[in-house]
């Protein structure tokens, strides 16, 4: 079956999610829950406060961004999340277990700010290397793999190495790796950030209809206002110097099936405005 | 502009074909007034009694031909002709018994042949495919050969200070067992046998060293103090330790290749970038998974560097061994002992062939990193 869509919507339900809820019984709605998270990294002046005391709360299914100037600890929050820093103190549960427990677990995909393909796989065997690495037999790693390139809109591409796609086919691969892995959460890196307005506005449209199709919990790092309103359910509003939270803002004004138009719309503009407000509040003027 | 780019031996040739055409007439003028050669002391003109006129109006007819030819690519050909009749002069003229050590007319008229050449190769360089790749450098040595050739025999080289190609050619076929004794006790035994171990022991205890930090710290500086370490200094000691036969060039070879190995294998495993292994590490993937799928195929570049500088050394380091004591056979052997001998056509023989091992294995090892990393930016072809 083919989709009109690139990122072809399907109405299928995540693998993992449901299938057997007799494994978890009380599995919770939180997905993952920080209290007093901080992380000082050491330098040689002066230690550098990344993030300071941090309380956050992401529920199954949301789409939650994290929004803020640059130093303001959004990606240093994503990657605790990931495991791939540890907070110098304050307590972080995934999934009521530790980032490594859930690293270890492969509960996440994560999607870096570059596509880092590696250029010496086909785009296929891109998307494949999770599931080798999981130790999947060749005829699903390939199936899995050319399910996720055409949700994607990349069938016909499994044979091309990635320097042969533009950086927006590039960024796509990635997704579909980070998806192959069919993890509950998905954390994403400023995806789009090295790409063109179109393209972007483009990978945006497609994100969320991705998002509605398999219900994954998205975490979302992003400096654009536009860019987080759109595909938010909730948008968490950073500051720097030290890395914190200012404010949180549901954005269950907006409907949950997002079209480029609702840019157009007040409530859109509402929120936006909240947003901007939340960002010049932790603005300061002595750096 | 675009006919440039579309058509761009025509036009290029166009500007330049007259000018070019006047520089090498020029010298092909003067040339006619001055004589070919002497014979018993005597000077020989163009027209003294030799077919050298025959020779010349081959050459002016493909000039002319080269020029009238609708493609300049077809008449790059035709002139290439003309060249090969122009150098075929002098050999011909020493057949005759000429003495061309004072021809100004005749070296001249080579002058005027070699920018011929050139013309013709500028031309053939920009036709893509097997012409560029093959065919321009293999006209390039064959025409280093010739003049080498007509060079020494014209000017009576002595032999001993350098002989012409088709000496040491002839003197390749006459010793060709020996020098295939030779090949295979310091190649096939001596090289391979150390390079091998050298550099698959540099490579493992890079891995090794990668992994254990101290050392990489400790290993690093003795690296530079091992490539300052001196061939002939360190042979006679490994005759000393390991005899006569390969095992002492071996380990010589070991001593050369092994740092080279290491630090390049080094380089290549920290070649990998922060993002690349914080993807491995989301996947939960270990130390060896990462090795394997990411870091090995990222330092392949590097080591094929190690790979291609090693083959080199290698040679040099088991014919330089081999003057300091070797079973009678060998290729350093029959240098150092040929040598004196004053039988400096074998000596030269073994230089060909030394020299040809070495590209070929270089050669091999480049086929291979082509093969094996086309993905690299330095390699790729849309």
């Amino acid at each position: 079956m083919t989709s009109p869509h690139p990122l072809g919507v399907r109405e299928a339900t995540a693998s993992r999610q449901g299938s057997d809820p007799d494994a978890s019984p009380a599995r919770s709605s939180v997905v993952v829950e920080a209290r007093k998270l901080s992380l000082v990294y050491p330098t040689a002046d002066k230690p550098v406060t990344a993030l300071s005391e941090v309380d956050l709360t992401i529920a199954r299914g949301d789409f939650v961004s994290l929004i803020g100037p640059s130093g303001c600890g959004k990606t240093t929050l994503l990657r605790v999340i990931a495991d791939l820093e540890r907070p110098t103190s304050g307590r972080i549960a995934i999934e009521g277990m530790t980032p490594e427990q859930a690293r270890l677990k492969r509960l996440y995909g994560y999607v870096f700010q570059a596509p880092a393909l590696y250029p010496w796989r086909t785009v296929e065997r891109n998307v494949m290397l999770p599931l080798e690495i999981m130790g999947i037999g060749r005829a699903e790693r390939q199936a899995r793999a050319r399910e996720q390139l055409e949700r994607v809109g990349l069938s016909g591409f499994e044979r091309k190495f990635p320097w042969q796609l533009s950086g927006g086919m590039q960024q796509r691969v990635s997704i579909a790796r980070a998806l192959a892995l069919q993890p509950d959460l998905l954390l994403m890196d400023e995806p789009f950030g090295a790409l063109d307005e179109i393209t972007r506005d483009h990978l945006n449209l497609h994100l969320t209809q991705l998002w509605r199709a398999t219900g994954k919990t998205c975490v979302f790092v992003t400096h654009s206002i536009a860019e987080a309103v759109f595909l938010s359910t909730r948008i968490v509003v950073m500051s720097p110097r030290p890395g914190r939270i200012l404010d949180v803002i549901d954005c269950d004004t907006l409907p949950r099936e997002r079209k480029l138009d609702i840019r157009e719309s007040p409530e859109f503009a509402a929120i936006a405005h909240r947003v901007r407000e939340g960002l010049k509040e932790g603005h300061s003027y002595d750096d | 502009m675009s006919d440039m780019t579309t058509n761009s031996h025509r036009t290029s040739l166009r500007n330049a074909a007259d000018w070019m055409l006047v520089a090498i007439a020029l010298p092909a003028l003067a040339a006619f007034m001055l004589p070919l050669g002497a014979r018993d002391g005597a000077p020989v003109g163009w027209l003294g009694g030799t077919m050298a006129p025959l020779f010349l109006s081959g050459v002016l007819l493909t000039v002319v031909a080269g020029r009238a030819a609708p493609k300049r690519v077809w008449g790059a050909w035709v002139e290439l002709a003309g060249v090969a009749l122009a150098w075929l002069l002098p050999l011909y003229l020493m057949k005759e018994g000429l003495d061309l050590s004072a021809g100004w007319g005749l070296w001249l008229f080579l002058v005027a042949a070699t920018l011929l050449l050139w013309r013709v190769m500028g031309v053939l360089s920009g036709v893509p495919g097997w012409t560029r790749a093959v065919i321009v450098p293999g006209l390039f040595g064959l025409g280093l050969l010739v003049g080498w050739e007509v060079l020494v025999r014209g000017f009576q080289v002595p032999a001993i200070l350098l002989p012409p190609p088709s000496r040491i050619a002839s003197a390749l076929a006459a010793n060709a067992p020996v020098l295939w004794d030779d090949f295979r006790q310091t190649v096939l035994t001596s090289v391979l046998r150390g390079y091998v171990m050298g550099c698959g022991a540099g490579f493992l205890v890079a891995i090794l060293a990668d992994r254990v930090p101290f050392l990489a710290r400790g290993l690093l500086p003795l690296g530079n103090l091992a490539s300052a370490i001196p061939v002939v200094g360190i042979a006679p000691i490994m005759v000393m330790w390991f005899g006569f036969d390969w095992q002492s060039k071996a380990a010589v070879i070991v001593v050369m290749t092994f740092f080279p190995m290491l630090i390049n294998t080094l380089a290549g495993l920290g070649n990998s970038e922060r993002i690349q292994l914080d993807l491995m590490r989301s996947y939960a993937a270990g130390y060896g998974r990462t090795l394997v799928k990411l870091r090995l195929p990222n330092a392949l570049p590097f080591l094929f560097n190690g790979l291609k500088i090693n083959s080199t050394l290698a040679l040099i380091g088991a014919i330089v061994a081999e003057f300091f004591g070797t079973p009678v056979v060998g290729m350093g052997f029959r240098i150092s002992t040929e040598v004196a001998r004053m039988n400096l056509d074998i000596v030269w023989a073994t230089i060909a062939v030394a020299a040809l091992t070495g590209s070929g294995l270089y050669g091999g090892l480049a086929l291979l990193e082509r093969v094996t990393t086309a993905w690299h930016p330095s390699m790729r072809r849309r």
